[in-house]
Formats: structure tokens, C-alpha cells, sequence
């Protein structure tokens, strides 16, 4: 059941991957759908929430203290989930996770694991790597099985299945599960999730999961759910791996006051969500009796160190703002090549890259603004993609100095725009030129060379056959002989 | 080269923004200036709670401290549930007298978790802007596997330890804040389908409620 997991390594640039999801009229429909609902539902609970921005506040000025004092707070965390009676783990990046996750998997000689959803493990493709221990790892969240039995990839951070619809749902479990008759109402295929994994649930000893939030005060780790997947996986095992981004401490238990709040309200449009589950280390008679934390960097200390991008850190998953975002409803999650899709993904993805890959995503935006007015943390995406943007310049034209065609173009620009003479020739020119490009409707779909980046994902209106100076002159002149 | 440790919290260290003095005076500047209170009248708060609760298709009946095994043995009846479990530590005067056996949870199996109609237990403190309810690991409200395993679980929520808003809560909560906790707002579901909200999927998929006015 292996399946190659999504890389922006090897993924192709945003603009080639997303005219081949516009082609494809089902996932925009699925998804068009999905985030249609998502954003009725989210607009009506925070609509009711006379505190709504008072509560963005205080999330996000809790997440820039916690980033001030992160060594603080990550050491607090282990000392206090230590002292509980659970391991702490370093991993500074992910094949050094995936490399505990398998290790402490084989001292307990797993041949078999059970997942709770977790974005984290996606991105450092850990079930590839437990796979080729010759660990199964069985995703248990519904959506989750979905990708998994269908070999197929998440498309969104809280909803990854959010691409398929009910009867594509139900095609996958009809064969995958062996059963003939399935009906295609939601209820009918929770129902064959549910007995599907149960037995798992009751007998597979160990257990791997991500966390919404590692509590410093305390040592404790906060898992936010629907299904009680979650619940089974971190309470029956005999073993249990939380996998956490350093980014996922919080400071104090209390702390939670805002985001159990905005949260559920902005990733599902709830007013809670069904199960949230608070446990410290290890309890005598209730819960795992081995617990394990891998706590992991993978390139999120390289976006602390970045004055303007750090705010990406703020991030609690809800993804508001790829339901919001005018981009991903149009092209879905898989365009953008990562398991962070969407205008998070826009600037995650780059960033956990250190730009080596995914340097188109930060250009998969029109900047309309809508995420940030989304965000519960009040990440101010806009501004952190127009920052990317002019890094991912920088690096493109590193060392050809003043000689790079974009400065030229600008210094050309500038030439013709600071004389009236230089500039009424342009648009003379400019209207000659194109005449060959613009199609019968009065739009241009192609520019050749460097300018096709610009037409590549817009069309252009061409030129009116007379500028607003032309039309005054000439109204002058008239009004002179009408006079 | 430094371990993963030293090299992560090295690394923090040289490129975090600077804090302003100790993180715990910094952490107190914090504003917090959403609601945590309310004005509205303790009648109404119950109300506000036994409406979120329906909403989520759960049953809530009211009754008098008095009255508790009475109102358990109809709302088990209505569920046609006759085998419970109960964590140890349960109030013996919220257990009708016959017609129900009750199995106390001495470290039962799993699987014969699985096999109980269903669970009864108290709770810690209860929601209503939200309509959840939380429990945690102690007499009369179980471990965690108890309300997790059984398909169907009654829950007795005493008034008093109703607030309005999650603050409140959580502040609660914090004398117990290393104790399992888990919050269950109405019966398991899931949105993943087309966000079509459908009820009941691994975690207990019916929820009664005995809302007992003390």
C-alpha cells in the first residue's frame, strides 16, 4: 500500500501542476463544494463571537512570546514530560526522525503501527520510511484512509480527502475493504471505516501521532480531533510516538483557553470539536505505559531566523486560509506539490525548503488579503509571500548584479516613464506590436520570451486603439472649432 | 558534531528574537481581552448548554439530586441498554436498584469493554457555550478507555459545575492540569466526507445527559 508521498523536491513548478488541475472538472467541483461548506459553516461561529478579533490577538501575541523564549519553553517541556515519566527526543531533521520513529518502533518490535493524522509526518514521509523497516503504518483518521487506500496524496491540512467525493470514497472502499455492498451516504462509509479499523484499534500495540500542542507548564501534549481515531491510538496502545514540530509548544496549560477557541471555529467550522484529549507522560492505569516524543527542527529554526518570514511559525493548522484562498479553490492541494498546501503552504512549503525547491509557490497567490483576514493567529501571509517573492529574486539573479534582465527591464521602464516623448512612442509602439497577438475578443493569451510569464496564468487585455491623451487632445480641439 | 539537542536549542538561541526580561512577567503582559465571564443568569446558562447539547444530538433530561437512579433507569430503558460500565468510585445512589447489571471497571479487557452496552459517569465541568463536557481520570469519571470503548455513554453533569465559556474552564481545570483530560462536545463524528458533519464514528456514537439540579 506504498505510495509515493508528496515532495516538493521533485514536484513540478505551480503553474504546470495547476493547468492540469483546472483540467480536471471533478476535483474542482469536490473541492469548490467542500470549501463552500467549510467557509458558510466558519463564517456563522465566528459571526456569533462578539470577541472574535480580541481572541486573534491574544493568539497571535502568544505565539510571537512563545517564539522569544522557544529554548525556554521546549526545555521546560521536557523537563515536565520527563518528570511525568515520558522520553523526549531530539531530531533536527526529518530523516532523523524518521529514524527514532523506526528505531523506538523496532525496540518494541512493531511489525504494524496505528497513525493518528498527522501533517508533520507527511512532510518528513515517515510512512515510506517505517515501510521500509517493514513497519505498516495504518492511518486511522477517516480522510486519512481514504488517501491511504486509494494511493493517493492529501490535498488540505484538517480535510486531506477533501478532493474526492462521496461515490469516489466509496469505489475506493468497495475495493480496498472487499466489500460489495457499501452504500455512498457519508453515514454508510463512516460505518465501514469504523469496522474496518476496530479490531485494530483493540489489538496493535503501538501507536505513532502528531500533536496540536506541546504544553510547557506542564509537560503535556493537546490532541484536538473529530473521530476518536485519535482517542483510541493515544490511549489503548502499549506504546505511543508523538511527532512535533518545535513550533508546537505552547507556555502554559491555561493558554489553551484561546485556541480550543479559535481552533475548532476556523479549521471546521465548530463551535468545538467532538474529542480533545490533554495527557502528561505516563499515568499509571490509564494510557500507554511507554511514551515517546520526538521533537523536530527540519528547517523551522532557519524561518525563526528570518525577521519577516518568522511569523509563518505562528501557524496552528486550522486552514482557514486555503479555504478562503481564490488560488487553492480553483486548483486544489496537489498543484502546490506539498502536504502544506494553500496560502500556508505558499509559505511554508519555501521556507521548510530554505528555497532550494517549491520557489514558484510563493507567486501562487493574487495577494487578495483574504487568508490573513481569515487567520486565528493573524499571520500576515500577504506580506511574508511579496517578502519570499523578493528572496526568491535575489537567489534567481545572484551575480548578474545590474545585468539581470528584470533590473534591466525596470531600468528601461523607468527610462520611458520620466519622458513624455519616450512614453507616447512606447504606447505607439506597443500598439503596432501586439496587433498580431491579440486574439478576435480583444485579449492577449500569449507573450512571447520573458513576457509569457506574465500571460502563462492571466490573459491580457490589449491596448485601445486610442489613449486617454489622444481622446482629450482631440476633444480640445474640437471644443477650439466648435467655439 | 553536538548532538540533535544542544545543536536545535543552539541554534534557537542564536537566531530567536530577543524576549523582554523573564518569560514569566512577559507572559502575564499578554492580552487576553476575549470574554471569560458572563452576565447571564445561571438558568440560562443551563439552557445555553442543553441547546448546544441537542444539537449535537445528544439527550439531556433535568432532574433533582433526589431523582438521579430514577432518570438513568428510563433513559436506559429508552436505549434498551441493561449492561453498564462504571468507573470505580461511582455514587452507588445514582444506580437503579435492579433491572440493570453494572460492571465496575477494575482494568477491564478492552475487548470486554467492547462488549458493555455502554458507560455511565460524572464529569469535572461542563460548557455551555459549547456544549462539551469534560472528564478526567478520577473517581466516578474513569480512565480514559471507558469513555472511549463503550458505543454509548451517559453522562451525569450536576449544575454547579456548568460554566458558560471555555476560559472558565480552563481555569478550572488547571488544578488538575497533568490529570488525563479529555473534553467530548456530543457523540463522535466526522466532516471529512464532503464537511457533510455525520454522527458516530470510532468513539462512542450516542450520548444521553442527566442534568441534575443541585
Amino acid at each position: 500500500m506504498s505510495r509515493i508521498p508528496l515532495d516538493p523536491a521533485t514536484s513540478p513548478a505551480f503553474p504546470k501542476a495547476a493547468k492540469k488541475s483546472l483540467g480536471d472538472q471533478q476535483l474542482r467541483r469536490n473541492v469548490r463544494h467542500a470549501t463552500d461548506v467549510i467557509q458558510a459553516k466558519r463564517k456563522r461561529m465566528v459571526e456569533e463571537r462578539d470577541d472574535w478579533q480580541e481572541l486573534r490577538e491574544s493568539g497571535s501575541q502568544i505565539r510571537q512570546h512563545t517564539l522569544r523564549y522557544l529554548d525556554q519553553y521546549l526545555e521546560e517541556f521536557e523537563r515536565n514530560c520527563t518528570k511525568a515519566g515520558g522520553h523526549v527526543h531530539w531530531a533536527r531533521d526529518g530523516k532523523e526522525a524518521c529514524e527514532i520513529v523506526t528505531r523506538l518502533a523496532r525496540e518494541v518490535s512493531a511489525k504494524e503501527v496505528i497513525k493518528i493524522k498527522t501533517m508533520t509526518s507527511e512532510e518528513i514521509h515517515l510512512n515510506n520510511a517505517l515501510e521500509a523497516a517493514g513497519i505498516m503504518a495504518v492511518e486511522t483518521d477517516l480522510a486519512e484512509l481514504i488517501i491511504q487506500l486509494g494511493e493517493d496524496q492529501p490535498s488540505h491540512i484538517v480535510v486531506p480527502a477533501l478532493h474526492k467525493n462521496r461515490h469516489q470514497v466509496r469505489e475506493i472502499f468497495k475495493q480496498k475493504m472487499g466489500l460489495k455492498d457499501l452504500g455512498d451516504t457519508p453515514a454508510d462509509l463512516a460505518e465501514a471505516a469504523r469496522s474496518y479499523l476496530r479490531h485494530k484499534f483493540l489489538t496493535v500495540p503501538t501507536a505513532v501521532s502528531g500533536a496540536n500542542y506541546l504544553i510547557a507548564e506542564t509537560g503535556s501534549v493537546c490532541i484536538v480531533e473529530s473521530e476518536g481515531n485519535g482517542r483510541m491510538c493515544l490511549t489503548l496502545p502499549e506504546t505511543l510516538i508523538t511527532i512535533a514540530g518545535i513550533d508546537k509548544v505552547i507556555p502554559r496549560f491555561q493558554d489553551l483557553e484561546v485556541f480550543l477557541q479559535t481552533l475548532p471555529r476556523s479549521a471546521t467550522g465548530e463551535r468545538m470539536n467532538p474529542y480533545n484529549s490533554i495527557w502528561t507522560g505516563v499515568h499509571e492505569g490509564d494510557g500507554p505505559k511507554n511514551f515517546h516524543v520526538v521533537i523536530m527542527d527540519n528547517a523551522r529554526t532557519e524561518i525563526l531566523a528570518d525577521e519577516e518570514g518568522r511569523q509563518t511559525l505562528h501557524c496552528i493548522r486550522c486552514g482557514a486560509c486555503q479555504n478562503a484562498c481564490p488560488v487553492y479553490r480553483q486548483t486544489g492541494g496537489h498543484a502546490y506539490g506539498s502536504v502544506y498546501a494553500g496560502p500556508i503552504g505558499a509559505i511554508l512549503t519555501p521556507q521548510l525548503q530554505e528555497l532550494h525547491h517549491a520557489e514558484s509557490l510563493p507567486y501562487a497567490s493574487s495577494l487578495c488579503g483574504a487568508c490573513y483576514e481569515v487567520c486565528p493567529v493573524k499571520i500576515n501571509i500577504p506580506e511574508v509571500l511579496i517578502h519570499l517573492r523578493h528572496k526568491v529574486v535575489e537567489k534567481q539573479t545572484k551575480g548578474l548584479g545590474k545585468l539581470n534582465p528584470e533590473a534591466v527591464a525596470m531600468r528601461v521602464m523607468a527610462n520611458i516613464f520620466r519622458s513624455e516623448a519616450r512614453f507616447r512612442a512606447a504606447q505607439k509602439f506597443g500598439r503596432t506590436a501586439e496587433k498580431p497577438l491579440v486574439n478576435r475578443d480583444g485579449w492577449i493569451g500569449w507573450l512571447p520570451g520573458m513576457l509569457g510569464g506574465w500571460t502563462q496564468a492571466r490573459d491580457l487585455q490589449a491596448m485601445p486603439d486610442e489613449t486617454f491623451r489622444e481622446w482629450w487632445e482631440k476633444r480640445d480641439k474640437k471644443e477650439v472649432r466648435n467655439g | 558534531m553536538a548532538d540533535a539537542r544542544s545543536a536545535i536549542l543552539e541554534k534557537i538561541r542564536a537566531v530567536k528574537p530577543a524576549g523582554f526580561g523573564d518569560k514569566a512577567t512577559a507572559w502575564h503582559q499578554i492580552s487576553r481581552g476575549f470574554l471569560a465571564g458572563s452576565a447571564l443568569s445561571r438558568e440560562e446558562i443551563l439552557h445555553l448548554l442543553e441547546d448546544r447539547l441537542l444539537d449535537y444530538d445528544a439527550a439531556v433530561e433535568r432532574c433533582a439530586p433526589g431523582e438521579i437512579a430514577g432518570v438513568v433507569k428510563a433513559l436506559l430503558d429508552k436505549r434498551g441498554k441493561s449492561r453498564m460500565a462504571i468507573p470505580e468510585g461511582t455514587d452507588p445512589t445514582w444506580l437503579p436498584a435492579e433491572g440493570v447489571d453494572f460492571v465496575v471497571d477494575h482494568d477491564l479487557p478492552y475487548g470486554e469493554l467492547d462488549r458493555v452496552d455502554g458507560v455511565l459517569t460524572g464529569c469535572t465541568v461542563a460548557i455551555a457555550d459549547t456544549g462539551s463536557i469534560v472528564v478526567r481520570n478520577t473517581a466516578g469519571q474513569g480512565r480514559r478507555a471507558i469513555t472511549l470503548v463503550p458505543d454509548y455513554h451517559l453522562c451525569v453533569v450536576f449544575a454547579s459545575s456548568v460554566v458558560k465559556t471555555v476560559p472558565e474552564a480552563m481555569r478550572l481545570l488547571q488544578a488538575w492540569n497533568t490529570a488525563p483530560i479529555t473534553f467530548f462536545s456530543g457523540p463522535s463524528a466526522t466532516a471529512d466526507i464532503e464537511m457533510t458533519r455525520i454522527k458516530g464514528v470510532h468513539g462512542p456514537r450516542f450520548l444521553d445527559v442527566v442534568l441534575v439540579l443541585d
